[in-house]
């Protein structure tokens, strides 16, 4: 029996309104590749701050070596040989590669202390010519490509004696013949007794490296399984799981005349070749991972930023927004993302927020009436059954769905056709969410079109009336919801090899 | 014991009790507390202590008639300190508005000198100015990249330079008589600057407070992203906010002016820092999106009241300097003290609730 080096048991992670992880197990075997895979808000991010000391654990315990283990900063954990990689590099581009992987254990001269460069610098080298990596240590991180910058990270981790590395969807940001080079260099580390969990959405990523696999579905751990023993069906099913519960009241509405058409957008470097179309009523489900250019369409639309190839038309009108202003003027209205980055003012109540968007509602000349607005925001605010006791309640003091609610509330005040929700329940909790898709189905009875962004396939299967699926800034899959399934529509998602996805579409 | 843990975990995120949709109450809450921690109490107290030690050192002090004369003597850079006030709600700073002030004083003077009417060459002066905010505006819109310090510091710099190779280090004055009386003259026994100042007080305010585009600027000065997003121009508003800041300083440029008799180029140095420092004085976070126009009307009073105080003592300008910049710190640190001594306390106590709770697991 193999040594266990890293062993979780029992994790619990609470966050005000959320269980991010609960009671989950996971073990890792000295000198193999363990990926954890998961859908968007499985609790993968929160189980690596936990190992890494970024979050302390609620209830369970952790065992590194056999040993219990509690670490209280990522220093610690780091002392303890457990570095991870995060997807997005965290380098000093200013520096050198020598001076970015010696970062906070610099080697210095035995009595003077000052740095010992050349000593830095061979010691760099030797760990660089380890990983086969053709590049010197004298380098400036940022004219390094991202996949070397990464090669980068991993000489660090290995600088600092790591016996446990942790990779965050390294691959996410490479083309495939980077992410052959990672392959190799993962494979070695392996080979020379470092333990790897691999955080990981792509297949090809699995099956390349994995010696075993754990998904985690809604924070909770699923299964562990030998890489050799389950097929892609099984997995995919295991992440995607639980039955369409009857959080979705699905509704029949009656889909009117055509207000959207987006015909080939395309913006270099986020989306390419973007087509689909949106009737009144109707919801139309954006859906794919995170990062697959979802996102930067939606802020196209609502004028947030431009795009230089394909047309839109607006009930028939050519548009283009220059500003969201533009694009609210002309009927189109969107939920942020990030609410509290986007959507809100939170050190403001509740009713400010609602009147922001349409404070020429509330005012006459220019001048804000105390009176009307308190009536105007107050109805929208009870209209939407936002929870707080007095519209001059601070929205930072509420709750995450109760926020969303405001923000609905908000872009609601406006005249509007087109409403694009991207992630709406995101951080929100289960009773809230149930709330926001009554909502959203209210909003398709009365004729708006809905555009909802979402990674949640319950959410699109239980919601949508079509679906667009993206990868990588590309549409791989358009299909109505009747008859669609989680499987088809995760592979369009995630599955690079073409056959695959023509059959996925089929 | 439960029930007093749910209560405390209650409080702690102020989450309301769960409930129904009723609550929703759209009646102003109002607070006697909440009354009296308001900043301006503080001016007001401050202020008081000004006048009671001015009127220890001078007897004349508070005569009616001195009382109302002396504003006339710093009032002219208080009209900058309103759309500064503007700038500072936005979350930014406009250090070129000294400059602006020499410039545009410098132009009126030589273009009336050059034979312009007196009339016009004010018109000019206030055109001057608001060219000059306007061009920091658009700077600011146009190149997203450079901070507002850099833009500002860079014309204040230009300004100054301008206004130096206009005029060379001369000055220039011989206005019209009646000129002057914008500085000395009064209506009714009031001076006109002080009539001037209450005008732009009251207008100010009542754009800042109970205008969209005074809601627009506390949104922004919080979160200028949400802004955009909820449809508001903020880009025309950012432009219109440094263009106001400009033609106050024109303002300001034609009463001191009008007070001194004649301008040079080095007139109005340092204004902009004594300017934000009112501004600050007055309770408006340097952060952007606090503030209310009550609280620099007053620090306008404090510092002007005591740099008067302190002439009729024989201080000397400097030792102002040193008291005025002393109270500045001392007020910022009172402010901070009294909303983040709360937070820091109500931090604590959490994070003891939570090791209590480590400790029983």
């Amino acid at each position: 029996m193999e040594t266990k080096i890293l062993e979780l048991q029992n994790v619990t992670k609470v966050f005000p309104g959320v269980k991010a992880l609960d009671n989950v197990q996971f073990d890792l075997r000295q000198g193999e590749i363990h990926c954890l895979m998961g859908e968007n808000g499985a609790g993968k991010s929160t189980f690596i701050k936990v190992i890494t000391g970024v979050h302390a654990p609620d209830e369970g315990e952790m065992l590194l070596g056999g040993e219990p283990v509690l670490f209280r900063t990522p220093r610690e954990a780091y002392k303890a040989g457990i570095a991870a990689i995060y997807q997005h590099v965290t380098a000093y581009p200013d520096l050198t590669v020598a001076e970015n992987i010696f970062m906070g254990h610099e080697r210095v001269t035995p009595w003077t202390r000052r740095i010992d460069w050349a000593r830095m610098h061979r010691e760099a080298q030797d760990l660089l010519d380890s990983l086969d990596a053709n590049f010197s240590s004298r380098e400036r991180m940022g004219n390094l490509s991202v996949a070397r910058q990464q090669i980068v990270e991993i000489a660090k981790a290995l600088s600092a004696q790591a016996r446990v590395l942790v990779m965050d969807e390294p691959t996410a940001a490479l083309t495939r013949y980077e992410s052959e080079e990672l392959y190799r260099i993962t494979e070695d580390l392996r080979n020379s007794g470092v333990s790897i969990i691999f955080i990981s959405h792509r297949m090809e990523d699995i099956w390349r490296l994995a010696d075993r696999v754990t998904v985690f579905r809604d924070g909770r751990y699923i299964d562990t399984w030998e890489a050799r023993e389950i097929t892609q069906h099984d997995l995919v099913v295991a992440m995607v799981g639980r039955e369409i519960s009857h959080l979705f009241p699905k509704r029949k509405v009656k889909t009117g005349d055509e207000i959207l058409r987006v015909e080939k957008l395309g913006r270099r470097g986020f989306f390419q070749d973007i087509s689909f179309s949106l009737k009144q009523g109707e919801i139309l489900a954006l859906t794919g991972l995170v990062g697959a250019g979802r996102t930067e369409v939606c802020e196209a639309l609502y004028g947030v930023c431009s795009w230089d190839s394909g047309r839109v038309f607006l009930e028939g009108a050519p548009y283009r927004p220059g500003s969201p202003r533009q694009a609210l003027e002309a009927g189109i209205g969107a939920l942020p993302e990030d609410r509290q980055l986007e959507g809100l003012i939170l050190q403001w109540e509740i009713g400010k927020n609602i009147s922001l968007a349409s404070l020429g509602e509330v005012s006459r000349r220019g001048w804000i009436q105390i009176a009307r607005e308190r009536d105007y925001a107050g109805g929208l605010a009870k209209k939407l059954s936002v929870k707080a006791p007095s519209i001059f309640t601070r929205v930072a003091a509420l709750s995450g769905g109760n926020q969303q609610k405001v923000v609905v509330a908000k872009i609601l005040s406006r005249d509007l056709k087109v409403i694009i929700l991207d992630e709406p329940t995101k951080g929100v909790d289960v009773g809230a969410k149930a709330a926001i898709y009554e909502i959203i189905g209210d909003l398709a009875e009365q004729g708006y079109g809905i555009i909802l962004v979402s990674s949640e396939m319950p959410e699109v299967l239980g919601l949508s009336d079509r679906i667009v699926v993206m990868k990588r800034g590309r549409v791989t899959a358009h299909m109505e919801t009747a008859g669609a399934t989680q499987e088809e529509i995760l592979r369009a998602a995630m599955v690079s090899d073409q056959k695959e996805m023509a059959h996925g579409e089929a | 014991m439960v029930a007093e843990e749910e209560k405390r975990e209650r409080k702690k995120r102020s989450v309301p009790p769960p409930g129904d949709g009723t609550l929703l109450s759209t009646t102003m809450p109002w607070s006697w507390k909440d009354f009296f921690l308001q900043w301006e109490w503080m001016l007001v107290a401050v202020l008081s202590l000004v006048i009671v030690v001015n009127s220890l050192i001078s007897p004349f002090f508070l005569n009616w008639h001195t009382f109302i004369r002396t504003p006339a003597s710093f009032l002219d850079k208080a009209f900058i300190v309103f759309p500064m006030m503007f700038v500072i709600i936005l979350g930014k700073i406009d250090i070129s508005v000294g400059s602006t002030v020499a410039l545009s004083a410098v132009i009126m003077a030589v273009s009336y000198n050059a034979g312009l009417p007196m009339g016009l060459a004010i018109l000019l002066c206030l055109g001057v100015g608001a060219a000059a905010g306007a061009i920091n505006g658009f700077l600011l819109v146009a190149f997203r990249e450079l901070s507002f310090v850099i833009v500002t510091l860079s014309t204040m710099i230009i300004y100054r330079g301008i206004a130096y190779i206009i005029l060379g280090n001369r000055a220039s004055g011989g206005f019209p008589e009646g000129f002057s009386l914008l500085a000395w003259g009064s209506l009714g026994g009031v001076p006109i600057i002080l009539i001037a100042f209450v005008i732009a007080a009251v207008s100010f305010g009542l754009v800042l407070h109970k205008t969209v585009f005074g809601r627009a600027l506390f949104a922004m000065g919080h979160n200028a992203r949400a802004c955009r997003h909820s449809g508001i121009n903020t880009d025309l508003i950012l432009w219109t906010v440094f263009t106001l800041n400009g033609l106050m300083a024109a303002v300001t440029a034609i009463f001191l002016t009008s007070r001194m008799g004649s301008t040079r180029p080095n007139v109005a140095m340092g204004y902009e820092l004594e300017v934000i420092a009112m501004v600050a004085l007055g309770g408006v976070s340097t952060s952007g999106g606090v503030g209310r126009i009550g609280g620099p009307v007053l620090a306008i009073f404090i510092v002007g009241f005591l740099g008067y105080g302190m002439g009729l003592a024989n201080l000397q300008a400097p030792i102002v300097l040193v008291v005025i910049g002393t109270l500045l710190i001392v007020s910022v640190l009172a402010h901070k003290i009294r909303f983040q001594g709360f937070k820091l306390f109500r931090a604590r106590s959490t994070a003891a609730t939570a090791g209590e709770k480590n400790q029983e697991v």
